[in-house]
């Protein structure tokens, strides 16, 4: 079975992030790290593909400035090769952009299933995974848990408000999962070493037959146009455990009416 | 504005309250609200809508165990294409941000070739047009947006919980239901849930209760999660969590809070070994009073409590537990 995983780069989360004052877009200029909620889709993906006894992992990543760090993580974990979209033009895209590109280069990898993070780290919007699986016409599975192989169909455990359904679904199709489903390996030293030489292949828009237009900030038909920090609550009142903090907090509850 | 549309989800009883919050929201906005609703029994959610003042909700039907994504999307586009040059066009589309609200939103997206402004927790009118708040950075930073060009009508907005209060309308109206199927389903529709399983909880819900108490990886193990539930319990309020101990396992996902989780807006909200980063204090910043127990001063927890506590979590909370109780609640 063939799995490709949607792992996106990005600026490092420990890093404050910022927009650029001009256009109003994530600054994303600096150096890219793999999204750390991408190593969940990447492990899932080695693990269905050990527990298949054949087939790989193939990487798809659109960025805007060449990076091929983060995919590399990746790559070292154990994935078989990759594809890199970059292309100056792709700077600014909203989330249905990314998946036109997206679903372009997926087009190319003859996957059985397509995994993707529930949502990323730095841009959350949480939409894109959907509508990539709308564009290439498959079905999708959100908010994945486990993905079990059964067959030509993978079982899924999709979190609800209260608990969690079990999902029957055939190849090929998009499944999204959660942070923390599984343990993501560390890449090895060997595996390191040997990601420097793993086919890393780099398109352009053109390349993918897309129209320029369709994607960027001309393709994303919003744009931000004001940011201000969000209202601050004001800090109240801080001490020290003395031993008496429990009678501090029945104080304050009474005060405020809860006991 | 002329007409918005709420996606409008059953919860165990009538519609969830975030469908309620955003018709709210769409009534300050619009001269007419309407909702599109799916599953086995719209007609039984037509009264209550009326009295948020929807005048109309359009049913996708019963979808049976297929997943709402493909289908309700679907039949949103029809009923879109059917409308596109007559006055009754909406203007705008707004979906509360769950499970199968983003999934509906994301395949509607891509299959009538329209954005999405996600995140959404304000929406103002600017020039006759609509712009969002959205929540960014974690919660940290608020941009506004709004759409360009031509071709974004209806606009799509994903609004999250508890953005907008839910009133009835002073003047109920009534709500006449219009059945709009999904039409020919292809491959995107190919999955169906074969079973269910919602884990029993006893107490308010979580995203309802006037008191939360949540618990974070300053619990130090999983065993301690049990000082969270009783002293949720003696003050009657409902236990939460960090992502931390989510990923963790020490407690199923249905009870983290913060942005890939629960939104809550309690009286009363007590973390306990929870550090207070953006993506958690995101879901739980609204609530009227905060008490944060940590034993770091320099938690950022700390800057948005009333009450701060600077102590060990297992040397507090047991004496807390005891005052309580023998009070006798
Ligand atoms: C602060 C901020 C707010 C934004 N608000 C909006 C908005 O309201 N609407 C909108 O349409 N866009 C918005 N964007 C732009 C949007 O986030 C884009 O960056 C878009 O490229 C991807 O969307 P996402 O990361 O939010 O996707 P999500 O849907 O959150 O991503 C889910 C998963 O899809 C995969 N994925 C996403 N992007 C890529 C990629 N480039 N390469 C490989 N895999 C990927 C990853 O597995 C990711 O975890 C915003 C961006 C920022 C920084
Ligand atoms: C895309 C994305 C989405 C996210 N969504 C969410 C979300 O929805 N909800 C969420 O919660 N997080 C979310 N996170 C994770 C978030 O960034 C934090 O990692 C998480 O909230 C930390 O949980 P914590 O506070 O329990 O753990 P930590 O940050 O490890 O904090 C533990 C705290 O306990 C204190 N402590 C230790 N021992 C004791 C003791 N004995 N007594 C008292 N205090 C003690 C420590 O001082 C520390 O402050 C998200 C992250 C990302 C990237």
């Amino acid at each position: 079975m063939n799995v490709t995983v949607c792992v996106k780069q990005i600026p490092d989360p420990a890093a404050p992030a910022s927009l650029d004052p001009a256009t109003k877009t994530l600054m994303r200029d600096g150096k890219l790290i793999m999204d750390d909620s991408d190593s969940y889709g990447v492990e899932m993906a080695l693990q269905l593909v050990d527990a298949a006894g054949a087939g790989e992992v193939t990487l798809v990543s659109m960025v805007p400035n060449n990076e091929v760090a983060g995919v590399r993580t990746a790559l070292a974990m154990g994935a078989a090769k990759a594809i890199i979209i970059s292309d100056d033009t792709l700077r600014g895209s909203d989330a249905l952009s990314t998946a036109k590109v997206l679903a372009a280069a997926i087009r190319r990898t003859n996957a059985d299933l397509v995994i993707a993070a529930t949502e990323s780290t730095d841009g959350y919007t949480g939409t894109m995974p959907v509508q990539l699986a709308e564009l290439l016409g498959y079905p999708a599975v959100t908010f994945a848990r486990k993905i079990h192989l059964d067959g030509s169909k993978v079982i899924i455990e999709r979190q609800t408000e209260g608990g969690y359904d079990q999902i029957e679904c055939p190849m090929p199709a998009v499944v999204t999962v959660t942070a923390g489903v599984v343990e993501p390996r560390y890449p090895s030293f060997k595996g390191i070493m040997g990601a420097k030489s793993k086919p890393v292949e780099q398109l352009s828009v053109a390349e993918l037959g897309l129209d320029a237009s369709s994607v960027g900030a001309v393709g994303a038909r919003q744009e931000v146009v004001a940011v201000a920090a969000a209202p601050e609550r004001e800090a109240g009142e801080i001490i020290e455990d003395e031993g008496d903090a429990h009678e501090r907090i029945v104080e304050y509850l009474e005060r405020i009416k809860v006991i | 504005m002329q007409n918005i549309w709420v996606l409008v989800e059953h919860a165990e009883q009538g519609a969830t309250s975030m469908s309620l919050e955003l018709l709210t929201k769409a009534r300050d906005l619009a001269d007419k609200v309407e909702a599109f609703a799916w599953g086995p029994d719209t007609a039984s959610l037509a009264s209550e809508l009326g009295l948020y003042g929807a005048s109309k909700v359009y049913d996708a039907g019963d979808i049976g165990d297929a997943l709402p994504g493909a289908p309700v999307a679907s039949a949103i586009a029809r009923q879109l294409a059917e409308l596109a040059a007559s006055p009754d066009a909406p203007e705008a589309l707004l979906i509360g941000t769950s499970y199968d609200g983003r999934d509906i939103a994301g395949r509607l997206s891509a299959k009538i070739d329209r954005p999405v402004i996600t995140n959404v927790v304000d929406l103002v009118v600017e020039d006759g047009e609509l712009h969002a708040l959205h929540a960014i950075f974690g919660g940290a930073q608020t941009a506004t947006s709004r759409f360009t060009g031509a071709e974004t009508s209806p606009a799509i907005f994903v609004v999250r919980a508890k953005s907008f209060a839910a009133d009835q309308a002073t003047t109920p109206v009534s709500c006449e239901v219009v059945p709009a199927p999904p039409g020919e389903l292809d491959a995107t529709n190919a999955a169906r849930t074969i079973a269910r399983h919602v884990e029993q909880q006893s107490g308010p819900k979580l995203d309802e209760a006037a008191v939360v108490v949540s618990g974070g990886r300053g619990l130090q193990q999983k065993e301690n999660y049990s000082m969270i539930e009783e002293l949720a319990t003696a003050l009657g309020g409902a236990p939460g969590a960090s992502r931390a101990i989510v990923d963790a396992g020490w407690v199923p996902y249905s009870y983290q809070i913060g942005q890939t989780g629960k939104i809550v807006k309690p009286t009363l909200y007590i973390a306990c070994g929870i550090s207070g980063a953006t993506q958690h204090m995101v879901g739980m910043k609204g609530a009227k009073n905060i008490v944060a127990i940590n034993k770091d001063r320099e938690a950022p927890i700390f800057s948005i409590a009333d009450l701060g506590i600077v102590g060990d979590v297992q040397k507090v909370m047991p004496k807390l537990i005891d005052l309580l109780k023998s009070r006798g609640g």
